[in-house]
């Protein structure tokens, strides 16, 4: 499969990236983080346009998660 | 004064008495506007129509409201579109409101289409509709209509199709050719042949409320979502014709169907949106759920379905009448050359091949609508709000608001009547695609391209400012006469003299070329129903006879 979505390390400042997100949900309510969770990956969305990486990224979010589900239940 | 629908007299027929069997060409069953336009169509291709609905008037209220483009041009080629947009209402301007915020988190404005005949979209009653195309049957001797005739039995015979028909006079029997079940949802002829029906029923009721208010209200269309007066639900205002509002609450799924429609119950829903003060009358009132399905065949044999008996979509985008008409319009030339022995009995076929992926096509947008108004999960509702919440400060997020996907026609890329193109393409229609409408001139007066397209196939052959040869000339008079002809009509540059023998179209704006990507020598070639069946950058006959052949279903899947 033609990989177009980056996976492989990509920023040069991870940890800055990191703190960024996790500072986005400062003094936030549960709902209040879904909800700015919402705008980020639609901002992103939006930003990245091509549906086809879209799709790879939903399809590994997913992938992933169901994974670590079943060997941590 | 709420509307009154036409009531009809019941028509016993002369053979109830006898007990003979009726020999007839065409059953359409449903006098709705599906059925009525396909009769309309079907009759104005040569054929003789027998329309047979089981009631005695017109649809008492105004349900499909919203008429799009492409099946406006689908009634001017029928003939009634000018009365329908006349009396329609042209809106322009939608808002989107969120909660209680009094101003919209977003308004959009659809700018008149400019250079086609039909607007994008309007507004009207769907009995003004039906009262058109009545209108516009009553003068034709070929088709009958027959109120008050049930159809109880259908039997496909292979060679014809047997029809048992009830009346308040007695029951007879009908051999039809060809039978076209146009009735609804409900479909009882679908039912009688056994067909599926899948897809899925949809936990939420609508509440509709037809007004006319005593004060003027701007031609706007508004929706909230999640407003006070109508908590964690939709509710749609829309504008129709001689001061109507349909207003549209989401209602949920627990109700009381008998008890929400009671005007003692509705008052209040209208009173908490729009203000105490407001005095308005009732028109009409009803409750609907809605489903997403399609059968599994559209064309079977000697039986074919068209409309809400094939397919059901959810009203957001108004895909439900307007899918409709784009059935009959694809069903009535087939159905005519396959009967004249024009075509072989595979075109019907094609039936399904372009209109089964349009429904799937409908079902989908309708379903994503459906989605973002009434969002399934909690976070669902999260992504719908975020959105809501974006919009009133960046753009982008104003795409991903879904209140309705305004119906568009669907093309068919895929189907076997298309020449796939074999030069480079950069720009024009596709095979598989809707004519693009442009003015034009004609014999000296201002005219529309899309009224010289339809009825049988045409040619576009694009001359620049150039004549034609004498060879290309006699080769055009041979596809003329051929037993499927081919009219060609030319497509001149201002200042070219108009030919002698052929329709000469003057594409005084230049719009012609530009919208086909048509330079001096390019040829399309359109079917009856004005889709593109073929394209070349220069005029061959070979090609062109072998472009009719396969757009006949002669050819392709079907050899």
């Amino acid at each position: 499969m033609n990989t177009r979505l980056m996976l492989d390390p990509n920023t040069p400042d991870p940890d800055g990236v990191y703190q960024m997100i996790i500072d986005m949900h400062k003094d936030l309510s549960e709902d209040e983080s879904h909800a700015v969770n919402a705008r980020m990956i639609l901002i992103l969305a939006n930003h990245i346009g091509d549906k086809s990486i879209i799709a790879e990224a939903t399809g590994v979010a997913r992938e992933n998660m169901l994974k670590c589900r079943h060997n941590n239940p | 004064m709420p509307y009154i629908p036409a009531e009809y007299a019941a028509v016993v027929p002369n053979i109830v008495n006898t007990g003979a069997i009726e020999r007839t060409k065409v059953v359409v069953v449903g006098a709705g506007p599906i059925g009525l336009a396909m009769a309309l169509d079907l009759s104005l291709q040569g054929m003789d129509v027998l329309v047979l609905d089981r009631s005695t008037q017109l649809t008492d209220g105004s349900r499909a409201i919203c008429y799009a483009k492409r099946p406006l041009e689908i009634m001017d080629r029928l003939g009634f579109a000018q009365k329908m947009v006349d009396k329609g209402v042209n809106w322009n301007v939608g808002r989107v409101f969120f909660k209680d915020d009094p101003d919209p988190v977003y308004s959009f404005d659809l700018l008149p289409l400019k250079d086609q005949k039909q607007p994008a979209m309007i507004n009207l009653q769907q009995y003004y509709n039906e009262e058109y195309t009545i209108e516009a049957l009553a003068v034709r001797d070929s088709v009958e209509i027959r109120w008050g005739n049930q159809v109880v039995g259908v039997r496909d015979k292979g060679e014809h199709v047997t029809i048992d028909v009830e009346t308040e006079g007695g029951d007879y029997q009908i051999d039809a050719d060809w039978l076209i079940a146009c009735d609804g949802a409900h479909s009882p002829v679908r039912s009688m042949l056994g067909r599926t029906f899948e897809g899925e029923t949809f936990q939420d009721n609508f509440l509709i409320a037809d007004v006319k208010f005593k004060k003027a209200h701007p031609s706007e269309r508004h929706f909230w979502f999640d407003p006070s007066f109508n908590p964690g639900q939709s509710v749609l205002l829309h504008k129709q014709p001689d001061d109507v509002w349909r207003i549209d609450f989401q209602v949920g799924w627990d109700i009381d169907r008998d008890e929400i429609v009671k005007p003692e119950n509705v008052t209040p829903r209208i009173k908490a949106m729009l203000g105490d003060d407001v005095e308005f009358e009732y028109e009409w009132i009803s409750v609907y759920t809605f489903n997403c399905r399609r059968i599994d065949r559209m064309a079977i044999n000697r039986v074919m379905f068209a409309g809400d008996s094939a397919h059901l979509v959810s009203p957001f985008g108004a895909r439900g009448a307007n899918t409709g008409f784009q059935d009959t319009d694809n069903l009535a030339w087939k159905l005519s050359m396959v009967d004249k022995g024009l075509a072989p009995a595979t075109l019907l076929e094609t039936y399904n091949d372009e209109r089964l992926p349009a429904a799937d096509t409908n079902i989908l947008n309708s379903t994503r609508s459906t989605d973002f108004i009434t969002p399934k999960s909690k976070v669902s509702g999260i992504f719908r709000d975020a959105v809501l919440q974006l919009s009133r400060d960046y753009t982008f997020a104003r795409n991903f608001i879904n209140s309705g996907r305004l119906s568009t026609p669907v093309p068919y890329p895929n189907s076997p009547l298309n020449t796939p193109d074999t030069e480079l393409w950069d720009a024009g229609v596709e095979p598989g695609t809707n004519a693009a409408d442009a003015p034009i001139i004609l014999n000296g007066k201002d005219a529309w391209l899309l009224n010289q397209l339809g009825w049988s196939f045409r040619g576009l052959f694009f001359v620049g400012n150039q004549g034609i040869s004498d060879t290309e000339r006699s080769q055009i008079a041979a596809l003329a006469a051929g037993k499927v002809p081919i009219k060609t009509l030319l497509v001149a540059c201002t200042g070219t003299p108009v030919d002698n023998d052929l329709p000469t179209l003057i594409d005084h704006k230049g719009l012609v070329a530009t919208r086909y990507g048509a330079s001096g020598g390019a040829y399309y070639l359109f079917r009856p129903d004005q889709y593109v069946a073929a394209r070349m950058k220069t005029f061959d006959q070979d090609k062109l006879r072998a472009a009719l052949h396969r757009a006949i279903g002669s050819e392709g899947k079907y050899q």
